[in-house]
């Protein structure tokens, strides 16, 4: 630890691109390509200024067409350069589903381990904008499901400043999921922050009562709702899962085995979802320390309204997440 | 676990006569268990060494779960430890051990039977509960639809720490099994709902018919009076032991009154075991059985009703008595009842039913006298019988009756 770290504040933006920047000054492999990365900056602003900086070579621009240049990527990674590829929403990566997971996740597999993808893909994800159905979804519990890739789901400034790094390293895919919400959160970060970890899931506020598993853009909503539920005298503890692949279970089941009871926060859809897999895995690994059923929030099972009190009422809400613990908690 | 009665689901296990090691042959008691119907002693059935036991004093397990393991003489024992099945079976019943069962909050894990309340149980709670010495039968629970939670148990803990000192020790079992009897209430109930279950199968399942005859007693009851005066008070006969007898007289003639109706054909039984429906004091009927009635004699039939009837008000029947009877007499005759139209104890075929003894007119040889007259009815399964093999029954009946001396 240093002391007393010189301290700038900025937002969840500006954290992704001095990562982005730092990435493309350290190793000059890396380069940034996506839709509307260069002359646009970014759709969420996020990659502004780096044409000017660093060039047309490094910061390119692509057609509309997301398996092409995922597809390029994966084939840049294997030529041995470290793409950072940008899809702007979750929902277009599924034209892109193809290249993910029958080519950048099975490549080392299906080359008998000869051909690692470093390839890193960052896209937005979230609801909660009024962008509606086509660009609100949270799909990277979809994601979570594939074995061969990691997903991350940085939170904090911190998290959003130092994955790119770390994941960079990685000799596999890594797909970082944004939410969109968090672009222009704003807050504090020591000037010399790097790369941070990716494999453990942090306890982000200690608590003895009830546990929330969450990630994401939740983590500030399940941190809004233990600070109500405190001062009614319940003590609940906040886990940032960071990573749904692979998921830090350890971490969780730690947490729950302490508090006895679970409460999962996600913004995908309930069914089927990371939800669900974590609801497991306490199943199976902290059972006999459950002293009520796991409860899950997640997004009501539509395709996301456009409408504001409609898509707020879909969302995961703080007020939910204080109901459903009270509920627990018989309070 | 031994099935006790056609209806029987469980029973608690209240004290083994035996205990690994010991030497146990055919006909011997080894242990007794509560059932609805009252304490009932288990017969063993096998010959050799007590080799584990696996249920303990106090337990309610299914029917059909092992109780104890029996080696055959000479056979090296078991290395095996016991607690895996004892534990095995703890799982499935896990809330009824214990001496604090609180009447009506009965739990029921029990295959193929409708839970009467079944208790909701957090497992951090459930093992909390194993830990302290917790049953969970006596903790009120505060969480969804009453589940007992952690709090629940431990302040049941803290109840149990401020009601009793020293504190037990973690490590201690449950408390020593009871020897009492379950309320009167309690009892009546279980007992109510066994004779529900019995009843109401056989009014569902079985086509009854019914005859009736008189059956003129004079001969009988001379005979007897002759045969009393000969005795000390002792060696007394009862007029039910004359008719149980000519029941099984007339069952040799009809043979097919005498078995179990299973698997949609008859089944006639060699053997004559009379179901005898005794009624308790406190309600309800057990309805014992002699066994082979046709091959005792008076003075061992009298022998074994009296025995039969001592031990159903200690509530000491064995376990083949509740559950091998061929047929049933009921004889409410000593309640003022003239006839009695039973109803059949399925699988059996047949029910006889005797009225009361009363001096009637009674038409013979064209001369009108006054006679002892008894009711007989027959109750009988149309699928097994018809009129006409339950008539020469009762036919059969009346003939033996005259000749009492024969029987």
């Amino acid at each position: 630890m240093k002391e007393n770290p010189q301290m700038i504040r900025l937002t969840y933006r500006e954290a992704v691109r001095e990562a982005i920047r730092e990435a493309l000054r350290k190793d000059d492999r890396v380069f940034l390509m996506g839709e509307d990365v260069g002359r646009y900056g970014g759709c969420f602003a996020v990659s502004k200024g780096l044409l000017q900086e660093f060039g047309p070579e490094r910061i390119r621009d692509t057609p509309l067409s997301e398996s092409a240049f995922v597809g390029a990527g994966i084939g840049a990674a294997m030529g041995g350069m470290r793409p950072i590829v940008e899809i702007m929403t979750v929902n277009f990566s599924l034209l892109a589903a193809d290249q993910i997971l029958n080519n950048a996740a099975t490549i080392l597999h299906m080359s008998g381990g000869q051909f690692n993808i470093p390839l890193v893909i960052r896209m937005a994800t979230g609801g909660g904008r009024q962008v509606a159905a086509q660009h609100s979804h949270s799909l990277e519990g979809w994601y979570a499901h594939i074995p061969g890739i990691k997903v991350l789901t940085p939170a904090t400034l911190e998290d959003a400043r130092g994955m790119l790094w770390t994941a960079l390293e990685d000799p596999d895919p890594v797909l970082i999921f944004e939410n969109s919400n968090l672009y222009n959160m704003e807050g504090q970060l020591p000037a010399d922050a790097g790369p941070v970890d990716i494999h453990r899931a942090r306890v982000r506020r200690p608590g003895s009562d009830v546990t929330i598993i969450t990630y994401s853009a939740s983590l500030f909503k399940a941190l809004d709702a233990a600070e109500i539920l405190a001062r009614e005298g319940i003590d609940a503890e906040v886990i940032d899962l960071r990573t749904l692949r692979p998921l830090d279970q350890e971490t969780f089941l730690a947490s729950v085995t302490k508090t006895h009871r679970a409460v999962i926060v996600d913004e995908g859809w309930r069914s089927g979802s990371i939800s669900a897999e974590i609801a497991a895995r306490i199943m199976e690994g902290a059972f006999y320390e459950l002293d009520a059923p796991v409860e899950r929030i997640c997004s009501a099972e539509v395709p996301m309204p456009y409408a504001k009190h409609l898509e707020q009422a879909a969302l995961p809400q703080t007020e939910t997440i204080v109901a459903t613990i009270k509920r627990m908690m018989h309070s | 676990m031994p099935s006790l009665g056609a209806d029987m689901k469980a029973g608690t296990l209240v004290a083994w006569r035996v205990k690994p090691g010991d030497r146990v042959k055919r006909g011997d008691i080894i242990a007794e268990v509560e059932t609805e119907k009252g304490l009932v002693e288990v017969e063993v059935f096998e010959e050799g060494v007590v080799d584990q036991i696996f249920v303990q004093p106090g337990e309610k397990v299914p029917v059909e779960t092992v109780l104890a393991m029996i080696r055959p003489e000479g056979m090296p024992a078991v290395s095996a430890p016991a607690e895996v099945p004892q534990a095995a079976v703890k799982e499935h019943v896990p809330a009824e051990a214990g001496p604090e069962v609180k009447p009506g909050l009965e739990v029921s894990h029990l295959p193929g039977q409708p839970p009467q309340r079944r208790i909701r149980v957090s497992p951090l709670a459930r093992k909390l509960a194993a830990e302290l010495g917790i049953d969970l039968s006596t903790v009120q629970g505060t969480g969804p639809m009453g589940a007992i939670e952690r709090a629940d148990v431990e302040r049941a803990a803290a109840k149990r720490l401020a009601e009793k000192a020293p504190t037990p020790s973690v490590s201690e079992k449950p408390g020593p099994p009871t020897m009492e009897k379950p309320a009167v209430t309690e009892f009546q109930i279980g007992m109510r709902r066994a004779i529900a279950a019995a009843m109401s199968r056989s009014n569902r399942e079985i086509p009854h018919y019914y005859l009736e005859t008189r059956i003129d007693m004079s001969r009988a009851l001379r005979w007897l009076e002759a045969e009393n005066q000969r005795r000390s008070i002792k060696e007394r006969l009862l007029p039910a032991v004359l008719l149980i007898k000519a029941v099984a007289r007339a069952l040799g003639e009809v043979p097919e009154l005498n078995g179990y109706w299973i698997d949609d054909r008859l089944q006639p039984q060699e053997a004559i075991h009379i179901g005898f429906a005794i009624s308790l004091r406190q309600g309800g009927l057990v309805v014992p059985a002699i066994h082979h009635v046709d091959l005792k004699s008076l003075d061992e039939l009298m022998e074994a009703l009296r025995d039969l009837i001592t031990r159903v008000r200690a509530g000491r029947l064995r376990s083949p008595e509740m559950t091998d009877a061929t047929i049933t007499i009921t004889n409410l005759g000593d309640l003022g009842v003239e006839k009695v139209f039973g109803v059949i104890y399925p699988p059996q075929v047949a029910l006889v039913g005797f009225g009361k003894i009363t001096e009637q007119p009674w038409a013979e040889n064209g001369m009108i006298g006054i006679r002892p007259v008894l009711t007989a009815t027959l109750a009988a399964d149309h699928r097994a019988t018809d009129g006409h093999q339950g008539g020469r029954f009762l036919e059969a009946l009346n003939r033996h009756l005259q000749e009492a001396a024969k029987l």
